[in-house]
């Protein structure tokens, strides 16, 4: 428990003046890049090392000023909210590509295939899903299966989520061992799912002429999955962190906003990889 | 809740002194939400100036017909950059700027509830604002398709030269800084509270903010997916916009209106917070119907989710969806008339007096109604069929903004500058001020009106003849209105350094301290306060409910 009652206000802040000018030389480096100009990269590489600075600095001072007991009951409140509406708003984000995947299927497509858009546009082409257009852009392709990687990466990240829960048990039960035996097991698994994953984008692209640009299946498959896939890493690195601080001794049943942050986000990327599966694996 | 008594913690930094850093540095790594607040509002007026000149070049583009100053593809790139410096810049910065200094002062918090971020906010939206504004320097130019992006227009060549990364990043800056900011103001509400005030003891502003937030948290991740998509479409070979590869154009227009119809209530919702505010000071009277008011503020929310087909009438939609958008449209004015009813009756019988904040208060209950009825003109599917793209759209939405956010923002500046300064305006020029804006506004944007049923498209830099006469009207009336918001700069300048000279008074306006907690301050507000929290709240704005 905190040692103090009340509500930490830091003076000064250096960190987030200097993110944003990392995530701006960044995303301007890459704009850069997009338009062929050659200091694009430089600048990018810059940017995400600036970025990347920021984010350790920022976390470690996080981190001490939590061990050092700054932070009240009310403090550690304003950091819950804080986070629930960050993946609030994460939520809405993957909603948009998976509203984006449903009206692809059962509106955009069928309307091509019907009526005088088919007869005078292109008599050929038939609505089925996945499809990549009449122009059948990227030519031949086959469609990811279910029952393969992506069944096998389903149950990774279930376990995954189990293993998670059962280091927060370990966590308030004050038993050190059990909470550093479950991270290793969840981060391990996070990672072996985006090992996975890019077998399957290899295949994909190898193998089964599947790509970004076969038309409007390519294109959502790989958004979602790709941004999932992104969104996995970004959690195992977090709970890598929180596995690292385990390791140091930081946490206590009463005090471990962290911990429960890099959870919260673990079930969410959980979740949201439950409804890929049956909404672009299976269905 | 836990007592929130604010010490200065010792181990965390040995500076025993509370103020403010010295020197520019302050400026960059405050974390006070005064400081923030300032900044926010200093930098919205500023691009306020910025998106103002874009106007005048638009203006004056169109003052004859024939084109006289600009390349069209220019003009283009000045009605593109107007819309989105005006929203992303001007209003919804200059809202969270009150927020930040409001918020904690009218609920008795000591600060906001994450003074970092606060900070990361502010920052993000100037990274953002000037990554759009380096494309107007760039081979091609600024984005010329239209603020609302449209594909397949804003992927050719010639729309977007170089710039369409550039704004797209632009957007995802803005987008995290605006849910940054928004979390900030979620929690503060609902964690830094002063334990003696209930939810339903909250000054209006704090309520409409409340919901605001929780609109951008919802809808900016939409629009950062949107022009996500058009990024990939364009540099990555997908198709979602894209028919030959199963996509559709269509979807775009769904998604971009999902965000940016609650978008629009992102900039009036914390307007009616203002207003509501502010007249029943000057009225001298309770606010009417304040549980009124936060339902309709939040049923306004709710449905403003649920209508965003009302921009795509004539878009080729199945005949249910046009029916269905109509009357949904149209629910609409069911809430936004429980408010203007409220204001008026505010106002009935009270012992007014017309200080210039409650002279563009009265103004924007006016002007705002126009502008609300002319939406539910265009609610009307088949009549929108005449209206859409044209510029009676332009006159419509320039009502809801301009005499109604920009001027309760005006507003909002007369009312609390005093208190955050300590000195008084030059009241003779605010009314001055005042009347030319009005006056101007209205010979502006009026004539827009038969212009569009007249049938003039919106977005072009030359007209038929027959339009001479009213777009030149219109001209006069946008310079006299650019030419007298340099007043306001002056009044905000001078009150800064000193106004009138006149020391005022905690309270500033009568009985004002009977209405919100910030007036129980002293004048000028000092650096930090409610360290802590105060122990009974005023609740003259919400006896009408009791
Ligand atoms: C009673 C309330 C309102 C109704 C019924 C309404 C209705 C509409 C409709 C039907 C359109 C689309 C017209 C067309 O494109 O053919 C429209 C456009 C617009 N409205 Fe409203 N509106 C209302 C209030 C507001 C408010 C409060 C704001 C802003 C603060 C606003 C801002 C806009 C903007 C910016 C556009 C044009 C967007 C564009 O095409 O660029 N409206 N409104
Ligand atoms: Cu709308």
């Amino acid at each position: 428990m905190s040692t103090n009652t009340a509500y930490y206000i830091p003076h000064k802040a250096t960190w987030p003046v200097i993110g944003t000018v990392g995530l701006v030389t960044m995303l301007a480096g890459f704009a850069n890049y997009l338009n062929g100009s050659s200091i694009g990269p430089t600048l990018m590489v810059v940017g995400l090392v600036v970025f990347i600075v920021m984010l350790v600095g920022w976390f470690t001072l996080q981190a001490h000023e939590s061990e050092a007991g700054m932070y009240s009951t009310q403090v550690g409140v304003s950091y819950r909210m804080g986070m629930m509406w960050f993946i609030f708003s994460e939520i809405i984000f993957f909603a948009v590509f998976f509203g984006t995947l449903w009206y692809t299927r059962n509106l955009s497509v069928p309307w091509l295939g019907e009526g005088a858009t088919k007869e005078l546009l292109h008599s050929t082409f038939e609505a089925t899903w996945p499809t990549n257009g009449p122009g059948k852009l990227g030519g031949d392709f086959k469609p990811m299966g279910a029952w393969g990687l992506p069944f096998l990466n389903t149950l990774l990240l279930l376990s995954s989520g189990v293993t998670c829960t059962w280091a927060h048990h370990g966590l308030l039960a004050k038993n050190r061992d059990q909470l550093i035996k479950g991270l290793i097991a969840t981060v391990s698994l996070g990672f072996l799912f985006v090992t996975f994953q890019a077998f399957e984008y290899h295949e994909a692209y190898t193998e089964m002429g599947l790509t970004l640009g076969s038309g409007v299946y390519g294109s959502t498959f790989f958004m979602l999955t790709g941004f999932h896939g992104f969104h996995v890493c970004v959690g195992a690195i977090i709970l890598s962190v929180v596995l690292f601080r385990s390791w140091k001794g930081h946490f206590q049943p009463e005090n471990h906003f962290a911990f429960e942050a890099a959870a919260w986000y673990w079930h969410f990327v959980d979740v949201v990889w439950l409804g890929l599966f049956v909404f672009v694996y299976l269905i | 809740m836990s007592a929130v008594v604010v010490e200065h913690d010792h181990h965390a930094d040995d500076h025993h002194d509370h103020g403010p850093a010295k020197g520019l540095l302050r400026w960059i790594i405050t974390t006070n939400h005064k400081d923030i607040g300032t900044l926010y509002l200093l930098f919205a007026l500023a691009m306020f100036f910025v998106g103002g000149s874009m106007a005048m070049v638009i203006r004056a583009e169109l003052f004859e017909p024939g084109l006289q100053f600009v390349d069209p593809a220019f003009f283009n790139s000045m009605t593109t950059m107007h819309a989105l410096v005006m929203v992303f810049g001007a209003v919804m910065p200059a809202f969270v700027g009150l927020a930040n200094w409001q918020i904690p002062l009218m609920i008795g918090a000591a600060d906001m509830a994450l003074p970092r971020m606060n900070n990361m906010s502010f920052w993000m939206l100037v990274a953002g604002v000037l990554l759009l504004a380096s494309t107007l320097f760039m081979e091609g130019g600024a984005p010329n398709g239209g603020w609302t992006l449209y594909p397949p227009l804003v992927l050719q060549p010639i729309t977007v030269g170089k710039a369409l990364p550039f704004a797209v990043f632009s957007v995802h800056l803005l987008g995290i800084s605006s849910i940054m900011g928004a979390i900030n103001i979620i929690a503060t509400i609902f964690n830094m509270r002063a334990p003696a005030m209930k939810l339903m003891d909250m000054p209006l502003f704090v309520w409409t903010w409340l919901i605001t937030a929780f609109l951008l948290i919802a809808v900016m991740p939409v629009f950062a997916g949107a022009v996500t998509m058009l990024l990939t479409d364009k540099f990555f070979h997908t198709s979602f916009f894209n028919a030959a590869g199963g996509g559709d154009p269509v979807l775009y227009e769904h998604i971009f209106w999902f965000f940016g119809h609650p978008e629009v209530y992102i900039m009036i919702l914390p307007t009616f917070g203002v207003a509501s505010t502010i007249i029943p000071v000057f009225a001298r009277k309770p606010l009417f119907g304040y549980a009124s008011m936060v339902w309709a503020t939040a049923s306004i929310a709710f449905l403003s989710f649920i209508v965003w087909a009302h921009h795509m009438f004539t878009v080729g939609m199945p005949i249910a969806g046009e029916l269905y958008f109509m009357y949904a449209t149209m629910l609409i004015a069911v809430p936004t008339g429980v408010k203007v009813f409220n204001w008026t009756a505010t106002m009935w019988k009270g012992a007014m007096t017309f200080e210039t904040p409650m002279l563009f208060s009265i103004a924007f209950v006016v002007l705002f109604t126009m502008g609300g009825f002319t939406g539910l003109m265009m609610a009307i599917a088949p009549a929108d069929f005449q209206y859409h793209d044209t510029y009676f759209i332009v006159a419509h939405f320039h009502y809801t903004l301009v005499p109604a956010s920009v001027f309760i923002l005006m507003a909002a500046g007369y009312f609390w500058l005093p208190k955050w300064t300590g000195h008084m305006y030059n009241e003779k020029i605010g009314q001055l001020h005042f009347w030319l804006s009005t006056i101007s506004v209205n010979i502006l944007f009026f004539p827009q009106h038969f212009l569009g049923l007249a049938g003039m498209p919106r977005r072009i830099p030359d007209y038929a003849v027959q339009f001479a006469d009213w777009n030149m009207i219109s001209s006069i009336g946008g310079f006299i209105f650019g030419a007298s918001q340099l007043l306001f700069l002056y009044i905000v300048i001078d009150t800064i350094k000193g106004g009138t000279g006149e020391k005022v008074s905690d309270e500033v306006w009568e009985e004002a301290s009977k209405h919100s907690l910030e007036w129980t301050l002293p004048s000028p507000v000092p650096y930090h306060t409610w360290t802590t929290p105060p122990a009974i709240v005023p609740t003259e704005h919400v006896l009408d409910s009791h």
